[in-house]
């Protein structure tokens, strides 16, 4: 598949991609994502489950995020030269939260003939709260 | 989970990389990439293997049969190892499972937090590794309204 790039990104070690800005989150969000995962953790769409947890409301599932994270990404590099993707959650994120998609690229190297970049990510709510931290491996 | 179960839910299984699954959830995950809807046999989304879920021939959850557990179940990390480029719609996968290392560590309000990773391996038809995954889930021991997870 062709990425629909849409930007001009220098492939050099502190080149930044152009950040992502979402529309805020909706449960509609978190609904959509856990049909289509299989996940039904109650806690991301029931509020009185959410609330017997002790939690306020129900809150975004963190794989959505992650998957928004590699759709980012991968809408640059190209779905099939990703090699490696890691995202640890920090803060929660809550319906209504505007995340900001960004990443860098940390190295570009060789290793076996083939050349790689590495990237760090991040994706932060308005608060400036991390809610989770990512890093990804392509082929170039 | 009790052994039993835990042995049940890590017995192999086939997955089909189906193209209408690969749409929803590059719908779902915001993909504008045209190329999802027009081709035929699109490259999986990076996250799509956690669907595998849905081919398990028993679901069994960390959260029980009811659901109850997930009540102080978290999600803490997530890691996707691609021995090649992922696969495309129409591939068919073997997919096995087996615990990775677990730990505690007490969390900022004070209470027990209990890390378990879980490993999935993805081989294709011919038997070669594909692809790996692996989860870390948080067990707190109240309710973890703040702090690491998702």
């Amino acid at each position: 598949m062709t990425p629909p790039r849409t930007e001009e990104l220098e492939l050099v070690e502190g080149a930044e991609l152009t950040p992502f800005v979402d529309k805020p989150l909706t449960v509609t969000d978190f609904v959509r994502y856990q049909g289509a995962s299989g996940d039904m953790n109650p806690a991301h769409h029931d509020t009185e489950f959410a609330q017997r947890a002790g939690f306020p409301t129900p809150f975004a599932v963190g794989m959505l995020q992650a998957g928004v994270l590699a759709t980012y990404l991968t809408d640059h590099f190209g779905a099939s030269a990703i090699r490696h993707f890691k995202v640890q959650w920090r803060e929660q994120a809550w319906p209504g939260d505007v995340l900001t998609y960004a990443a860098k690229i940390v190295a570009v190297r060789e290793e076996e003939g083939q050349r790689f970049v590495d990237l760090e990510a991040t994706v932060t709510r308005q608060t400036g709260g991390v809610h989770l931290l990512g890093w990804a491996t392509f082929v170039i | 989970m009790t052994e039993a179960e835990e042995e049940k839910a890590r017995a192999p299984f086939k997955m089909h990389v189906e193209l209408g699954k690969i749409r929803e959830f590059a719908r779902a995950t915001k993909s504008k990439n045209p190329e999802y809807l027009e081709d035929e046999s699109p490259t999986a989304p990076t996250t799509f293997l956690c669907t595998a879920g849905f081919w398990m021939p028993e679901v069994v959850t960390p959260a029980g049969e009811d659901g109850s557990g997930y009540e102080r179940i978290l999600h803490g990390g997530t890691e996707y190892t691609f021995y090649g480029p992922p696969p495309k719609a129409g591939a068919v996968l073997y997919v096995s499972s087996k615990p990775g290392p677990a730990w505690e560590k007490t969390g900022r309000r004070g209470g027990a937090m209990k890390f378990r990773d879980s490993i999935m391996e993805y081989h294709d038809e011919a038997g070669t590794l594909v692809a790996e995954t692996r989860n870390t889930v948080i067990e707190t021991e109240q309710a973890p309204t703040t702090g690491a997870g998702a």
